[in-house]
């Protein structure tokens, strides 16, 4: 096993990128993501790769869609405004069939909102980056070990199904300084990248990396193509972490940073004697509903902890169908809920006295 | 029986599918005719705008992407990037490179990018029905400019090449046109110089071809010609405006 070292969450997600073989970087300045640009802006020239600062975030999604379609593994960061900017060419990019890694360091929205970190875009990172009938393969890490190793993952998932994916993190993660360990260098698997148009060289015939087709039937059966391969992600591809749950009755449900805060305040729980545990959703889509499903039959009630208005809680709901009662705890705008509130929360959802 | 023409292998057998009239048709056999002679076709993606010669990726026998209103040249830079040794071409219309597409145009000619763009300026939207374009002519009637384009509400035309040949990046900028054998010849002359560029790695070249549109114009193809000559000609001076290369005019 390699050594740990400190990193920060950005910066260890960049290394990440480069010790995976993405060796195309396209970014756009914007906090709380842009140590991701400046840490591949000091080591892919030295790597031999491409460091490049677009200008605007509109473009450098569209290099990514370039650089993909050449067979590269290519990437983009960004932070939740400039997210919204990419959503263009992340539509042409799923349309496309192409794989590519995008990065959102969440912030308060909307609009210019905040610098703090958020977790406001789940609903545009899981329904609706952009216009279409599309999905992305969303992961959202809660540690810096995870901005890590869900990259390589990421490329892998993208690659193996021909979609895009991203990695739904926050400026707390971002930011944040934890040790990690990177995965010792071994050689992934080599996705089929014979659709790449890199040069016929006169050997094949022409690909063509396109997202038109006039035809509706044409379009309704590549959509509906794309959708099967949809339906296998959602079989093969769900990730979630079950913390306490043996016995839980009261079941949180939390990602990413507010998983953190919510695992401090379920360890205290425990303390009082409130069998409650956490469910936290790894990928976002597909949402794990496996394993909140098969935690219902020993569950009393649910609580979604989130840094926004209430996002996630539409899919937890969604596959407790009304079978038990989902309550919802946010804080948002770049405000981080602290484990006394959650604890409070949980205190209350099992009928304890505050 | 002796061979006299034979269409250019770089062209697919795929119809066009643009108006009788239009100079889309010899702007694309001018290229692909380029890369064939240059033996390059191989190595060569090309990349298709939106607007009219949308589907020119079924056009170009060699590899193709479909890029978004205005974002070729960002495509071209993530393929030219990835692909260094490769030839990298994209083909724009004036709404997708000077409108929508401008900031992607500028910052790809001022990183001296090393592609090949080819820009056609016909004054008007033709995909979409005839709209006003970025370089539709004062007084020019178009379906959003019914009155004339009226400078003092919709601002002037852009002269792409002359902008564009103020940056450091841009090895060519060079407007031609199709309206003769003569032009013909020129404009593809400029169009290998223009790719020539890009294999010795000088920058960023644009050919402008000043190019018809006799459906949305509303006039016959023969017409068509014509007012190029009368009205276009005289806003958008053919020439070199910049050219990097020994004996180049700056």
């Amino acid at each position: 096993m390699a050594e740990k070292v400190l990193m920060k969450g950005n910066e260890a997600l960049a290394e990440a990128a480069i010790q995976c073989g993405c060796k195309h970087y396209f970014g756009y300045p914007i906090t709380p993501q842009t140590e991701i640009a400046a840490y591949m802006s000091k080591r892919l020239p030295k790597e031999g790769g491409v460091f490049l600062q677009a200008e605007s975030e509109v473009a450098a999604i569209n290099m990514v869609l370039g650089a993909t379609s050449a067979g590269v593994r290519a990437m983009t960061s960004s932070s939740s405004p400039g997210v919204s900017l990419k959503s263009e060419g992340v539509s042409y990019i799923a349309g496309s069939d192409l794989p590519a890694l995008i990065i959102n360091v969440q912030r308060g929205g909307p609009g210019l909102g905040g610098i703090q970190p958020s977790q406001s875009d789940y609903w545009q990172a899981t329904k609706a980056l952009g216009h279409g009938d599309f999905q992305l393969f969303v992961l959202a890490p809660s540690t810096i070990q995870e901005m890590v190793d869900f990259v390589p993952l990421a490329y892998e998932v993208g690659e193996k199904y021909r979609v895009p994916a991203m990695i739904l993190s926050d400026g707390m993660l971002g930011q944040m300084m934890e040790p990690v360990e990177f995965p010792e260098k071994k050689e992934t698997a080599v996705a089929d990248k014979s659709w790449a148009t890199n040069g016929h060289q006169n050997k094949r015939k022409k690909n063509i990396v396109n997202s038109l087709y006039i035809q509706p039937e044409e379009l309704e059966n590549l959509v509906k193509e794309r959708y099967e391969r949809y339906e296998k992600i959602k079989e093969e591809e769900q990730r979630a972490e079950e913390f306490m749950m043996d016995d839980a009755e009261y079941v949180v449900v939390a990602f990413g940073a507010s998983s953190r805060v919510a695992r401090s305040a379920i360890i205290k729980a425990r303390e009082e004697g409130i069998k409650v545990g956490m469910i936290r959703p790894i990928t976002l889509w597909p949402f794990p509903d496996k394993t909140i499903e098969k935690s219902i039959a020993n569950a009393k009630k649910y609580l979604c902890v989130e840094m926004n208005m209430g996002q996630m809680v539409d899919d937890v709901r969604l596959v407790v169908n009304g079978r038990k009662e989902v309550a919802f705890f946010g804080r948002t705008g770049g405000v981080i809920p602290t484990p006394a509130e959650v604890l409070d929360q949980i205190r209350a959802l099992a009928g304890k006295e505050m | 029986m002796a061979v006299v023409f034979e269409k250019t292998k770089a062209l697919t057998d795929v119809p066009f599918h643009y108006c009788p009239g239009c100079t889309h048709g010899i702007v694309h056999r001018l290229v692909a005719e380029v890369l064939e002679e240059m033996g390059v076709v191989g190595q060569t993606v090309g990349v298709a705008s939106v607007g009219c010669s949308v589907f020119s990726y079924n056009y170009f026998d060699c590899d193709m992407v479909q890029a978004a209103h205005g974002r070729a040249p960002a495509v071209a830079t993530g393929l030219k990037r990835a692909l260094p040794d490769n030839v990298i071409f994209t083909y724009q219309g004036d709404g997708d490179l000077a409108a929508i597409g401008m900031a992607e145009t500028v910052h790809a000619a001022t990183r001296g990018e090393n592609i090949t763009v080819i820009f056609i300026n016909n004054a008007i939207y033709g995909m979409t029905g005839g709209q006003m374009a970025p370089t539709s002519l004062p007084g020019q009637v178009t379906q959003t400019s019914p009155y004339g384009r009226d400078t003092s509400t919709a601002g002037f035309p852009i002269r792409v090449c002359e902008l564009l040949s103020t940056l450091d990046g841009t090895a060519l900028a060079q407007r031609v046109t199709v309206d003769s054998v003569k032009n013909v010849n020129i404009a593809k002359k400029a169009i290998r110089k223009g790719f020539e560029n890009q294999i010795n790695k000088r920058g960023y070249s644009i050919i402008e071809v000043v190019s018809t549109c006799p459906t949305n114009w509303g006039l016959s193809p023969e017409e068509a010609m014509n007012w190029l000559r009368d009205n276009m000609l005289p806003y958008y001076p053919l020439g070199v405006y910049k050219d990097v290369t020994e004996g180049g005019d700056k």
